[in-house]
């Protein structure tokens, strides 16, 4: 009832108060019950949701078809059925210790996440902070602008041996190749971010006269959140499409290394498998980050 | 004694990719204490930017800027803008916002509790009480520009600097809103400035009326020293001689002496 009144009229007063003097209100009256009404009694929408679900379905149902198909006769490439009783085999047992070698795929994903956590949390450190200071300050932007155009389009493997040189050791060597594949990201969606903070909000500072304190964290900090976690968003995809390939040349325990040694041992039931957790798992990294991105992103109306 | 407010010899130029534009010249006015000014032109007639310069939030680039006998060299809490698109912070909720200023002015010598009393007093003057604990996305335009007057008041400025603060409103909520702003200035006694194009507004609002030249190079075309009695009453006024006599007066400076460039160039 408030609400309706809020956008009918700018009056602040309930609409009780006002009905029985002002004749426009009372002819309102009966509207606003019967716009409310409907959601009162919603039916369901049956269509809608099938509109949803049934082609999604529909899709993956068709390429296990194609893939049936075309691996009728295959003795290399496994069919869908014996794929689905090997992944029921993995995943009913996916913490076994076997050696350093030989250890479920729940220890091989917890692995990558870990590492993937490692490095893309390190390059949120470094990232987000250079971002705010490129976006800043001119200075800096011009002073760092053509080192990120000439690197950040380098393939992240190309990190790989600079990371075993200096670390002389696979799995920093792994971490600092995330580290450097994920901060680009960062830094740029950070720098526009603070760039594009409206120059009334600014002025709003100046008059008001804010320390720089508050600042950054009533002004720039909220403004540039939304960017920051489209930033955070991209860089962790990346990532997790940068860990499984460092992972296979760096080896130890991983999703990455153990698709590599699925392969050496010619399994490939076990690498289709591999494939669709990669897929599962990038997948939900994306839903959470967005579902943290809508949680603070600000209606600008 | 010297006025509360002086500009002397302003002029604005702004160097732009395109060159350099000559924004105003020979920019002189005294603003007195407790005055209320409109500037009114065209657009591009750099009113905006006369207002800015008051403000503090551009320099310009020669002549000086005074207020309260001190130069204006930064803007500060005691010239309080309301921006002409209420530059709510869309993050912070209406009380925040209105907080956000009071904090900044009275923190230093008042106690949270009176910190919280004032914000919600400045919210209650402009009848806005009731939305303190809801965004400016969830209110309407009008509203807006309500919490940020109430924004600007709270901090009890020296001056108050509108840019055109209803100009993005509907007529009936214009009207309301400049009836109210009469009122909070005759209690509060603030001086003044406001830019705005609407003639009715800015003479039922002023005391005197700043009509500026237009650009390139603008600079103050004339002074029209509205002494109508207060307080005014819009609907009274209407059929009021002296009132119809005001607004011809800026009219015609408008449109007959001072036709918008583009008409002129027809």
């Amino acid at each position: 009832m408030v609400s309706a009144v809020f956008h009918s009229s700018l009056d602040t007063r309930s609409a009780e108060a006002k009905a029985p003097r002002v004749s426009v209100a009372a002819a309102r009256a009966p509207i606003v019950p019967a716009a409310e009404a409907a959601p009162h009694h919603p039916r369901y929408d049956w269509r809608g949701l099938a509109l949803k679900v049934v082609p999604p379905l529909l899709g993956i149902a068709l390429l296990i078809a194609i893939w049936a198909v075309l691996t009728r006769t295959s003795t290399t490439f496994p069919t869908p059925g014996a794929t689905f009783t090997e992944a029921v085999k993995v995943f009913s047992d996916p913490f076994y210790r076997n050696g350093p070698n030989d250890q479920g795929i729940g220890w091989n994903i917890l692995f990558s996440l870990y590492r993937v956590a490692i490095g893309f949390g390190l390059a949120a450190a470094v990232g987000i902070p250079l971002g705010f200071l490129i976006g800043r300050f001119e200075v800096i932007n011009h002073m760092t602008a053509p080192l990120i155009s000439l690197l950040r389009p380098v393939s992240p493997l190309a990190w790989l041996p600079i990371g075993l040189l200096v670390f002389k050791a696979a799995n920093p060597a792994a971490i600092w190749t995330i580290f450097i594949c994920s901060i680009w990201p960062m830094i740029i969606n950070t720098a526009v971010g603070v760039q594009r903070v409206p120059v009334d909000y600014l002025n709003v500072a100046r008059v008001l006269n804010l320390s720089e304190w508050k600042v950054i964290t009533r002004i720039l900090f909220p403004a540039v959140l939304p960017y920051m976690l489209t930033g955070v968003r991209l860089s962790v995809g990346t990532a997790w499409l940068v860990i499984v390939a460092a992972e296979m040349l760096t080896g130890g325990v991983g999703i990455g290394f153990w698709v590599w040694d699925e392969w050496n041992n010619l399994n490939v039931k076990h690498i289709l498998i591999a494939i669709l957790v990669i897929g599962v798992v990038g997948l939900v990294l994306e839903w959470t980050l967005i579902a943290i991105a809508k949680r603070f992103s600000y209606d600008d109306a | 004694m010297s006025s509360f407010i002086e500009v002397q010899d302003v002029e604005m130029v702004f160097s732009t990719r395109k060159g350099r534009f000559h924004a105003l010249r020979e920019i002189d006015l005294k603003v007195e204490r407790g005055e209320f000014v409109t500037l009114i032109g065209h657009s591009g007639c750099g009113k905006s930017t006369l207002l800015n310069l008051i403000a503090g939030l551009t320099r310009p680039t020669g002549g000086v800027l005074i207020c309260d006998e001190r130069e204006i060299a930064s803007p500060g809490p005691e010239r309080a803008v309301v921006f002409q698109n209420h530059s709510l912070l869309p993050w912070l909720t209406c009380f925040e916002n209105v907080h956000l200023a009071v904090e900044r002015v009275f923190a230093a010598n008042e106690d949270r509790e009176q910190l919280r009393e004032r914000t919600q007093a400045a919210l209650e003057l402009v009848n806005m009480g009731h939305a303190a604990a809801k965004r400016p996305h969830e209110i309407s335009g009008g509203m807006k520009q309500r919490v940020g007057i109430a924004r600007a008041l709270a901090m009890e400025p020296k001056v108050l600097l509108l840019d055109e603060p209803f100009g993005a409103l509907d007529a009936l909520t214009r009207a309301r809103l400049q009836d109210e702003l009469l009122k909070i200035v005759a209690r509060s006694g603030s001086t003044t400035v406001m830019v705005t194009h609407d003639v009715d507004e800015a003479v039922l609002l002023s005391d005197r009326i700043v009509m500026m030249t237009n650009g390139p190079a603008a600079t103050i075309g004339e002074i029209l020293r509205v002494d109508l009695a207060r307080p005014r009453d819009r609907v009274g006024l209407v059929e009021d001689s002296h009132y119809t006599h005001f607004r011809k007066a800026v009219l015609d400076f408008l449109y007959t002496r001072h036709g918008h460039v583009e008409s002129a160039a027809a």
